[in-house]
């Protein structure tokens, strides 16, 4: 089983050299810290910039200049500013090659539900049906199952949906799952997990006959 | 041609009851923090307010939520508020959640002179109860949009980093975000600015918004900034 940083270390290996990319908040948030040697990506942040660098110094923190997760960081040489229809301008043209989103519920078709608990929580979508309505490719990164222990890879999504079938791939502590006509089918297990336990915490259509290779972080 | 005015009390001075404004910024990041605190202490009410965010409880446009000056919020993300929360879950206060890229079109659609826009964002979701959803072969695919109105805002509120008097003006890091759309989408449109210069002084190429679409501007004072998550690192 994986840790949260193993998760983001497992998907920042489907960066590909020249990639432009819009990671979330949350675990995809991490997927920056693990940029594979030789791979040059520019990560976009929907408030307005490409180029996004690291947290800065202590002191360093400019109030103008924050992330989509309102945290201050720094602008890399040869960033870009611009407004927020420009922002999801390239958004909705697929100019993003990659987003990696958090989620709260993955359907076997692709469904996502990422925005709201009725009657608990009214935090809003911001950005993320924006995203997963053009992005082209799109990697949730997930716990499997939720606090109560139960699945978050269904059938049916039961929560309100952020899109429809938009997800190609589901990576969590337990395994890599491509969405395909099929539902999930499992691709890489995770170190110490058997096909049985991700079977149990799997609700949707899951497919274990392909090739499943070590899932490493 | 005069849009210099005095400050924030003098900008805001005709907002009424019951007006519509549009509020720029992302967070607390290039918010017209001047403008808010004199729409405080004016408390004008019943306020359709449209912005990304909220503020927090004590900031921002978190301070019009206290007073009750706002009837509604347009926003796409209103986390990070306990006071917002709580008028929203006893129905003290209306609120529409729409996609923050669909936010950001139906400012710029006002300010482009058109009524709507096609977006696919929230197809197949409760954003797209009871709108136009029209397939488009489009980028070598067919997809379905729904049909997004323009907003049609009384006044639009916005930050700048540098203006000028005749209302250019420049904006600064992510502090530009809504700021520039929003510029363009008021019926009346009011700028805040950090640094205000004679005509003349900023460089015609490097000007986001142009003059035309800003009504007033004033040079505004002891901006807090506040930032809301301080992130830092360690040097190695």
């Amino acid at each position: 089983m994986l840790n949260k940083n193993q998760i983001a270390k497992r998907i920042a290996k489907e960066l590909k050299d020249g990639y432009y990319v819009n990671l979330g908040i949350g675990i995809p948030t991490l997927v920056a810290n693990y940029i594979p040697e030789g791979v040059s990506v520019v990560l976009q942040s929907e408030n307005g910039l490409l180029g996004m660098g690291p947290f800065p110094l202590e002191g360093e923190e400019d109030p103008d200049l924050i992330n989509a997760g309102k945290q201050t960081i720094t602008m890399l040489p040869g960033s870009s500013i611009f407004d927020s229809a420009m922002s999801f301008g390239m958004i909705r043209a697929g100019k993003v090659d990659l987003t990696v989103l958090g989620a709260m519920e993955v359907s076997d078709n692709g469904d996502i539900a990422n925005w709201k608990i009725p009657g608990k929580m009214v935090k809003g979508m911001g950005g993320a049906m924006d995203l997963v309505a053009s992005a082209k490719n799109i990697i949730v990164a997930m716990q499997h199952t939720n606090k109560a222990g139960e699945s978050k890879l269904l059938k049916k999504c039961t929560l309100p949906i952020t899109g429809v079938r938009c997800v190609k791939k589901v990576v969590t502590e337990l395994g890599v799952f491509d969405i395909t006509e099929r539902g999930f089918e499992l691709r890489e297990l995770a170190p110490g997990v058997t096909i049985e336990e991700v079977k149990a915490k799997t609700e949707g259509r899951l497919f274990t006959d392909g090739d499943i290779l070590e899932m490493q972080g | 041609m005069n849009k210099v005015v005095i400050n924030a009390e003098a900008a805001v001075s005709d907002i009424f009851d019951g007006a519509v404004l549009m509020l720029g910024g992302f967070g607390l990041c290039g918010i017209p923090e001047n403008c808010i605190s004199a729409l405080v202490k004016k408390n004008v009410r019943n306020l359709t307010c449209i912005s990304n965010n909220a503020g927090v409880d004590d900031f921002g446009i978190g301070l019009m939520l206290k007073q009750k000056q706002v009837k509604k919020m347009i926003s796409s993300y209103v986390g990070e508020n306990a006071e917002f929360e709580r008028q929203l879950l006893s129905g003290e206060l209306e609120v529409e959640l729409i996609p923050q890229g669909t936010l950001a079109t139906r400012c710029m659609a006002a300010g482009y002179g058109m009524p709507a826009v096609f977006t696919p964002a929230g197809v197949g979701t409760e954003v797209a109860e009871g709108k136009e959803i029209r397939a488009f072969n489009f980028n070598g695919e067919t997809k379905e949009y729904l049909m997004e109105y323009a907003f049609e805002a009384d006044f639009a509120i916005v930050k700048a980093w540098k203006g000028d008097t005749l209302g250019n003006l420049i904006y600064k890091d992510t502090a530009r975000n809504f700021n520039p759309l929003m510029a363009m989408a008021g019926k009346v449109t009011i700028a805040e600015v950090e640094i205000l210069v004679p005509a003349g002084e900023l460089d015609p190429n490097y000007i986001h918004t142009p003059g035309i679409y800003v009504h007033r501007i004033f040079c505004g004072e002891n901006y807090e900034k506040r930032i809301e998550q301080r992130t830092v690192r360690k040097a190695v």
